[in-house]
């Protein structure tokens, strides 16, 4: 069997150690089917360290896209920056203080819960625990 | 300019001048008369409480002030459906300085984002009623000399009432507080309080069901009412309400030290014949409420006097 081919990127990122099974999630969380550039999503590749694991290629221009939610989806993905073919940057994730429109409050008691133009708004108020906060109402939001 | 959302807004040394000021306008009340002569204070009450919007104008008047506003959500632009942003902005145009009850927890920090007056939080749904806790804290420092060395029990509602997540937070930065939480297993304080404020801080609690087998080490007891609306089913709320009645026979189990304060209405949770025990404090702090509530209107609209 040949190497799976998804071509190289000129200019991008390289989203690696994503768990195997979540790409999609990723691929909804960071708005890539709203953008017009090339995506190949690599689905159960295998891997020394976590056994499968999935990958993302994004070609895009490096501005494009906030790789801060990463953080709070899953910090041990590692994104390796492209650009003029190489990879230029290794980068770990860290947990992002706030997190504004990503996900949402679920208490019924929230002003947003009523005020639709609102941003949601997260933020992190205690690292060890990974836990975020509701700014407005200060609900702990669950991950499920 | 500053709001105020939550009682940690205050550092404890702001709170100090603070709870200062309100006492010197206790005993000087002639002095701040006129201090707000000119000012307008805007009542933006969603939901409806006479209590705590009457202590507002009571405050404002007493200062001189003025007062507009509107207490409740119907007789408002926002039963036209109308945002909390623009209310404010357009209230910022009418008033100096204005306090906002809503039954939607973080309403008033939404409004402190746009507005161009400070804007008080007095109470967002069941998550924080600040200038509660302030009359609280001057009921306690006035009455016992100090805001440390206190055990501090706090029976009834303790899940949704929002005054006593408010005073717990306000008293964890004090030294050697502990608290006693009486409660009944469904309205036990939430996990937030519990984890983020007395886990993180290291401040001792117990919780416990009966009030009758801790009274007697308390130094203040903050009674609370099972409140009807932060129930979603009346059949939880009847089953609950009369859980934790203060009496005189749970009084006499108490120490001479102890202070009953209550953020009122109360139902039936203390019975009327408390009300002449020297002990009971709930009245007095009514009184205190209007004295802080003072200070934080001239504090806030940095009116020096």
């Amino acid at each position: 069997m040949g190497v799976l081919n998804v071509g190289r990127i000129e200019e991008g990122f390289v989203l690696d150690h994503i768990q195997a099974g979540r790409s999609m999630e990723i691929y909804k969380y960071l708005n890539l089917d709203k953008l017009d550039c090339t995506v190949a999503i690599i689905k159960n590749a295998k891997s020394s360290k976590m056994g499968l694991k999935d990958i993302i290629k994004i070609e895009c221009s490096l501005d494009y896209i906030d790789l801060d939610v990463l953080g709070f989806i899953d910090h041990s993905i590692t994104i390796n920056i492209i650009k003029d073919n190489d990879i230029v940057e290794k980068r770990g994730l860290t947990l992002p203080k706030e997190i504004v429109n990503v996900i949402k409050c679920r208490n019924p008691r929230c002003i947003t819960s009523i005020e639709q133009e609102l941003d949601h708004i997260f933020v992190l108020t205690d690292p060890e625990k990974e836990v975020y906060r509701c700014k407005y109402c200060e609900e702990k939001y669950k991950k499920k | 300019m500053r709001h105020l959302m939550s009682p940690l807004d205050f550092s404890v040394e702001e709170l100090d001048r603070l709870l200062d000021l309100a006492n010197d306008i206790e005993k000087y009340p002639e002095k701040y008369a006129h201090a707000c002569a000119g000012k307008i204070l805007a009542t933006l009450f969603y939901e409806p409480s006479t209590r705590t919007r009457l202590s507002f104008e009571s405050a404002m008047l007493r200062l001189g002030g003025q007062v507009l506003g509107f207490s409740n959500a119907a007789s408002s632009s926002a039963a036209k459906g109308e945002s909390v942003s623009d209310t404010i902005r357009m209230i910022s145009c009418y008033a100096d300085i204005c306090a906002m009850r809503h039954n939607k927890e973080g309403a008033p920090m939404v409004a402190s984002r746009v507005s161009g007056i400070p804007v008080i939080n007095a109470g967002d749904g069941g998550h924080q009623h600040p200038t509660q806790t302030l009359t609280d804290l001057l009921t306690i420092r006035s009455l016992t000399g100090h805001l440390n060395h206190l055990t501090i029990g706090l029976c009834g509602d303790l899940k949704f009432g929002r005054t006593v997540h408010s005073l717990i937070n306000a008293l964890v930065r004090y030294d050697n507080i502990s608290f006693v939480f009486i409660s009944p297993e469904e309205l036990r304080i939430p996990d937030y309080i519990r984890e983020d404020v007395l886990d993180a801080k290291g401040v001792p609690y117990e919780e416990v069901e009966r009030l009758e087998d801790v009274i007697g080490g308390l130094d203040i007891l903050y009674m609370t009412r099972v409140q009807r609306e932060r129930f979603f089913n009346e059949e939880d709320y009847v089953r609950l309400k009369d859980f934790y009645i203060l009496d005189k026979k749970k009084m006499k189990l108490a120490g001479p030290q102890l202070l009953v304060l209550h953020p009122l209405p109360r139902v039936n949770e203390i019975s009327v014949e408390v009300d002449s025990d020297p002990r009971a404090a709930y009245f007095r702090q009514v009184q205190y409420g209007v004295y802080v509530r003072m200070a934080l209107i001239l504090t806030l609209l940095e009116v020096e006097v």
